[in-house]
């Protein structure tokens, strides 16, 4: 627990945490009332379009989880939280434990921000949660972000520095995994596996037919073939294996 | 207490630190010396656990720094003052190190009052001169009251006043029974802080013992003989067997005490002007002892000094 409030300290004490805390919460939240702003019909607004924005926000997370690692590699202070914490298993988890609740709660805040934003721009809007789907759509996004940190927190981790760690994995969240389902042969197959593609099933995966969200802004259907809860699982696990790779890795260093 | 079992550290084909072994006990200052390069810091580095020895292991309190539960609260060290967020407050840096180890945190505040850093607790870290970032870097040392403390060059670019404070600050936590490593690569500086030496070079253990005990070891004494009549007299001491040579006038004469020089030059009727017992220096006495070990680099400071 000493760690974790150690951690906390560190990533709440310096301004650039904080930019991208704003920037992942009020990005989703401009994309649902420009969305909403400017569609013709309210009945194109649903639950899914208001939340579209979170293939935005996803960004800044990645980047704020990363840098509670990274910036301690780019001003040495890892070795002064090794000097205070020598159990490196303990310290990467005590981060990967405070950038995903920081992440859960900027998850929270956007998608229902999103929610009652599209709502006031689109009154005439159906925008109720009736159905679980629609609950996992909006505060799923809590979990989806939290696993993401951890991501963040373990590819941070393994690269070291900042930007080569943001490019190679802001390129894979946002652009090279899609394109993976467009490698010929085993392309879509391999794609069906990875694991943001698996995280999105679980937000928007499973939609009430009724209101399944057809076409742009909406972001398209994963293509896994996991139950939602499954793919969240799986997500997850993805997720901390990696943080183990990561320790195994740290452990084996000269810090 | 800091025991050193066997340390070794390689990188590829490099052997930074070869089979050191060394104990540092309580209630002295203790110099860890040797030019650059010769391992100093990759050995404090193995010693606090931050990196892996690649053969033997050290102890600090009898017990592997990665098994110390809260190893603050028994090891502070200040390797590099520069392990500073700059974007935090100094009273921040310090809240963070606390938390992480159980202290209280008005334990920040009274560690920056005693380096003298009370005025500048919210000032952030970034806009430090050297010698405020050095005074953090020991304040985070002293956090945990630690009955061990190791500083890494901890008088490097600080001004006298500075320098003049940490020696202090190194016998009073001597003095109140602590175990006290500092590492230096200048002899003058550990004549002034240490009482005992560990001395190193090219990563290999050349002496422990207490400074003076070194110094006597390291310099053979020399004498140093005027005379009027030195062709006759170099021949004399040459054919007992002492090392002679001439120095602006004057003959330089090891391996022969004073006295025996003397009562030979009045047996032999030779006319002294001078005779005079030459200490060997701290600084001789070191590069004696490292001479052998010295690494590329400094054998060029040397020759850069020199020039």
């Amino acid at each position: 627990m000493n760690l974790v409030a150690a951690e906390r300290i560190k990533l709440l004490s310096t301004p650039a945490p904080k930019v991208l805390a704003a920037a992942a919460v009020i990005v989703p939240v401009v994309f649902a009332a420009l969305v909403a702003g400017a569609a013709e019909d309210p009945a194109t607004v649903t639950v899914g379009v208001s939340q579209a924005g979170f293939q935005l926000g996803i960004a800044p997370v990645l980047a704020l989880a990363m840098a509670s690692v990274t910036t301690e590699y780019r001003y040495e202070t890892i070795r002064a939280t090794f000097l205070a914490a020598p159990a490196r298993g303990s310290v990467l988890a005590a981060k990967a434990a405070v950038a995903g609740l920081v992440s859960g709660a900027i998850g929270l805040l956007s998608a229902f921000g999103a929610l009652g934003t599209a709502a006031l721009m689109a009154p005439e809007a159906d925008l109720a949660l009736d159905t679980g789907a629609d609950w996992r759509n909006v505060a799923g996004l809590a979990a989806y972000y939290a696993v993401a940190a951890v991501i963040a927190v373990a590819v941070g981790t393994m690269v070291r520095h900042t930007a080569a760690a943001l490019t190679l994995l802001l390129g894979y969240a946002m652009f090279a995994e899609g394109l993976v389902s467009a490698v010929p042969g085993a392309g879509v197959e391999i794609h069906r596996w990875l694991p943001f593609n698996v995280g999105k099933q679980f937000l928007i995966g499973a939609p009430d037919p009724a209101m399944a969200p057809t076409g742009p802004p909406a972001p398209p259907p994963s293509t896994s073939v996991l139950g939602p809860w499954w793919a969240l699982a799986y997500y997850a696990a993805v997720a901390l294996a990696l943080l183990g790779v990561a320790v195994v890795t740290t452990k084996r260093r000269d810090a | 207490m800091i025991e050193a079992v066997g340390l070794s550290k390689r990188y590829g084909d490099t052997v930074a630190v070869d089979g050191l072994s060394f104990s540092v006990p309580p209630g002295r200052v203790t110099g860890f010396l040797g030019p650059n390069g010769a391992g100093k810091s990759t050995t404090m580095r193995m010693i606090l656990g931050l990196d892996n020895p690649t053969a033997g292991h050290a102890l600090i309190a009898g017990r592997r720094y990665r098994d110390l539960r809260r190893p603050l609260r028994t090891v502070g060290a200040l390797l590099d003052a520069a392990w500073v967020h700059p974007n935090r407050s100094a009273r921040t840096h310090l809240r963070w190190l606390a938390r992480s180890n159980g202290i209280p945190a008005r334990r920040a505040d009274e560690v920056l009052e005693a380096v003298g850093l009370a005025t500048a607790a919210d000032r952030l870290a970034g806009g430090f001169s050297l010698g405020m970032a050095q005074r953090l870097g020991i304040a985070g040392a002293l956090l945990g009251d630690p009955e061990v403390l190791l500083f890494d060059e901890p008088v490097n670019g600080l001004d006298p006043e500075g320098v003049r404070w940490i020696r202090g600050l190194m016998h009073r936590l001597a003095d109140e029974g602590r175990t006290v490593l500092v590492s230096s690569h200048l002899l003058s500086e550990m004549a002034l802080t240490a009482q005992d030496l560990v001395v190193i070079g090219r990563g290999r253990l050349i002496a422990q013992c207490g400074v003076e005990e070194f110094v006597a070891r390291a310099t053979e004494n020399s004498v140093r003989v005027r005379t009027p009549d030195a062709a006759r007299l170099r021949a004399l001491l040459e054919r007992e067997g002492t090392a002679v040579h001439d120095e602006d006038g004057a003959l330089i004469v090891t391996g022969a005490e004073s006295s025996f020089i003397g009562e030979m030059c009045a047996a032999n009727g030779v006319v002294l002007h001078e005779l005079s017992v030459l200490r060997g220096s701290l600084e001789e006495a070191f590069m004696r002892l490292t001479g052998d070990a010295l690494d590329y680099q400094a054998v060029k400071e040397q020759e850069g000094a020199g020039r």
